[in-house]
């Protein structure tokens, strides 16, 4: 077997399939959809090349950099609420009585598609009938908030439903890396008289910084190319105040018939995506890894 | 050795396998023995729509009995879905033989790319004389037709009659009749007027309406042709008036953030009283078994009340629905169009008795047995001054994506009618 590993020929032979495929499916497209980006294009008739002229629309255009400063809110957002879930996990994987219930409980909206989970928002903010604003006024607010058409309000508004879709999937992530750890280690810890928060910020936190990082990128890539919720909700409406990046691109390509422009702005998604990936791997990679 | 052997047949498989998963699905199309396929696309799902599936399948049937040897193969997606799918088919020059198009500025990007067959021979051929006027006209380009329309839609505001007497209200006549209502009826906590500016079109009417009853049938037009202005002093004021309905109230609350879908059923649930939509709503006040009698009864509809004694009642915003198209290189183009002028014939009578559609071909309103309602916006209709084309139908679609974003803008009080109108002067200079 090793004969055959060290034989360039077969190395090359074994990795041709998969490389075939994410050639044809991952950067095919990709560079296609850079190459649309240079062109005058409104998606049905003949394409004009018109150089940079797209991107640099795009870097001049107000609703895209509103759309960004919306999508980087979202990754904010995510990326802080991720000390919510850990938390909880951390409370899930101690020995509490209902521990299992609740863990299910929380997978629930990842078992529901985002349209569905769209709809349901959808009713919760509705401004007279919602169950949020009669609860809000069953409690004596007077005007409570009109969620999803206020301007000022919308965007933080559909950020509940999106941080809510995804608590189950980071909790789960997390209650399994906080599993893997050896008990031993905590019951040494407590031989020590450790309290359990000096247990969880000492000894866990840190035996799991690998697969919090992991989730770090997750959720920052995860909310930059969002896209359903936000479309199914509010279209990015009213006048752009829940846009982000993908269904602004979105809109430009498909509602208002200028696809040129819109896959000029799908790549620079792409490239402001990459340069923040590579920006977190950076800050996050100096610890080395934890042995147990 | 014998391992090595093994070892390459294996990748050579799976090299076989990735290369066979690439090639493929090119065959199924060649029909041989003179059989020929009509691919035809629509929008309306048995689900949704099922009387307009209901109709769509019983013509198809017709046709293909009586057309030896011509299948039709329809594909059916909803609205959104459908809008997406033929944009995409269209990049890959794959459309079906026969689709539905909306008129306008739908259209145009098509028409440019040589896309859509000219039906100028069925409209002055077979079908001479059988559109009501006006209707053909947004689907023609350049002097040719490109689409031929199924529906007529005119805007009217519905209300809700019951809620009406209890107050002791009448349908308004004039711009003030209709404010007093507001106030009486919020007066009393009842909403006045359920809209769902989500979809923005919805409340792009009500600016319309304004704007035709201040500015007359021409002004709105002009403005976005580019042959006047949208800084009109009439247009500017239709802007006012709008922003002055939503200041008092009239509209339900937090209209910006809610679907025409909802907006509706709150109308229907009888917590709003009244409900500005066009004539592809009227089955749900007439003829539609699922929505109880009691509640049909109780609703009427009126025109849009004059403004400070302009105006005329008699002019309407609406315009045609969709039409259907010819794909240019189809296959089977004779076949298509023979489909596309048995199809328009059969569904103008059809339309009405059946889905309580006002199709844009002449119907014999007298000799069919039709709910009161229909007979008055068929009567309405033929008293018509003035058709004016749904705002962001006329607009090509980057202007119109900036009047629709406006439209929300101007209900949140989120600019002054003046910025309104200074965004679409900006949006329609860019316009060629």
């Amino acid at each position: 077997m090793n004969k055959v590993m060290s034989n360039k020929w077969m190395i090359a032979i074994y990795i041709l399939p998969a490389l075939l495929l994410v050639g044809i499916l991952i950067f095919i497209p990709l560079i296609l959809t850079a190459y649309y980006g240079l062109m005058d294009w409104n998606g049905i008739g003949a394409m004009e090349f018109i150089g940079l002229e797209n991107y640099i629309n795009a870097i001049q255009d107000k609703n895209f950099w509103d759309s960004a400063l919306h999508s980087f809110l979202l990754a904010i957002f995510s990326t802080l609420s991720l000390a919510i879930y850990l938390a909880v996990s951390m409370i899930l994987a101690s020995k509490i009585k209902g521990a299992d219930f609740l863990r299910k409980i929380y997978l629930i909206p990842m078992l529901l598609s985002s349209v569905a989970i769209a709809q349901l928002w959808i009713k919760v903010f509705n401004p007279t009938n919602g169950i949020l604003n009669r609860i809000l006024l069953f409690f004596g607010v007077e005007k409570p908030p009109i969620w999803l058409a206020n301007p000022d309000i919308v965007l933080y508004a559909i950020f509940i439903p999106i941080l809510w879709q995804y608590a189950g999937f980071y909790i789960l992530i997390y209650y399994a890396a906080l599993k893997n750890i050896p008990n031993s280690l905590i019951e040494a810890a407590k031989i020590d008289g450790a309290s359990p928060i000096q247990i969880a910020y000492k000894i866990k936190l840190p035996l799991i910084m690998g697969v919090v990082k992991v989730t770090i990128v997750l959720a920052i890539v995860g909310s930059l190319k969002y896209f359903d919720l936000i479309y199914v909700m509010t279209g990015g409406g009213p006048n752009g105040a829940s846009e982000v990046m993908a269904s602004y691109m979105y809109k430009l390509a498909f509602s208002t018939n200028d696809f040129g422009y819109g896959s000029a702005i799908g790549f620079l998604l792409l490239i402001i995506t990459l340069i923040v990936t590579v920006i977190i791997r950076r800050l996050t990679a100096n610890d080395e890894e934890v042995q147990y | 050795m014998k391992k090595k052997a093994i070892t390459t047949l294996l990748s050579l498989a799976f090299i076989l396998l990735a290369l066979v998963g690439c090639s493929g699905a090119e065959e199924s199309n060649s029909a041989s023995d003179g059989e020929k396929t009509i691919e035809f696309m629509h929008l309306w799902p048995e689900g949704s729509s099922a009387k307009h599936n209901k109709i769509v399948s019983d013509i198809v049937a017709d046709f293909e009995s009586q057309n030896e040897g011509i299948t039709v193969d329809v594909e059916v997606l909803s609205n959104e879905q459908y809008k997406d799918k033929i944009k995409v088919l269209a990049t890959s020059d794959e459309l079906p033989d026969v689709g539905l198009t909306w008129a306008a500025g739908y259209l145009k990007p098509y028409v440019e790319a040589g896309q859509f067959a000219p039906l100028d021979d069925l409209l002055e051929g077979e079908l001479a004389d059988s559109f009501v006027s006006g209707t053909t006209e947004p689907y023609a380009i350049d002097g040719s037709t490109y689409g031929l329309p199924l529906e007529l839609n005119v805007a009217n505001i519905f209300y809700n009659k019951a809620i009406f007497e209890e107050y002791g209200l009448e349908a308004p006549e004039t711009y003030e009749d209709l404010k007093n209502v507001i106030t009486t009826l919020k007066e009393n906590e009842v909403a006045p007027i359920a809209l769902g500016n989500k979809d923005s079109w919805t409340g792009s009417m009500w600016y319309m309406y304004f704007a035709d009853r201040i500015g007359g049938s021409e002004a709105l037009t002009k403005a976005i042709s580019g042959d006047g202005s949208f800084e009109d002093p009439a247009l500017v004021k239709a802007a006012e008036k709008v922003q002055e309905l939503a200041d008092m109230g009239a509209f339900i609350r937090g209209t910006n953030g809610i679907s025409d879908q909802e907006a509706k059923s709150m109308f229907m649930n009888e917590q709003a009283a009244m409900y500005l939509i066009a004539t592809w709503d009227l089955p749900n006040y007439t003829t539609n078994e699922q929505v109880p009698q009691e509640f049909r009864d109780s609703v009427g509809y009126f025109k849009f009340p004059t403004v400070n004694g302009n105006g005329d009642k008699d002019s309407f915003v609406g315009g045609p629905g969709v039409g259907m198209f010819v794909a240019e290189n189809s296959d089977v183009k004779a076949e298509a169009k023979e489909f596309v002028s048995f199809f328009i014939k059969e569904w103008g009578e059809k339309s009405v008795k059946e889905a309580g559609v006002i199709p844009a071909t002449k119907v014999d309103a007298e000799s069919m047995e039709l709910p009161q309602m229909y007979v008055n916006v068929l009567n309405d209709l033929n008293n018509a001054s003035n058709l004016t084309l749904f705002a962001d139908v006329q607009m090509n679609p980057d202007a119109a994506q900036v009047h629709l974003d406006q439209i929300q803008a101007l209900f949140g009080g989120e600019v002054t009618p003046e910025q309104f109108a200074e965004a679409h002067e900006e949006a329609l200079s860019k316009q060629e």
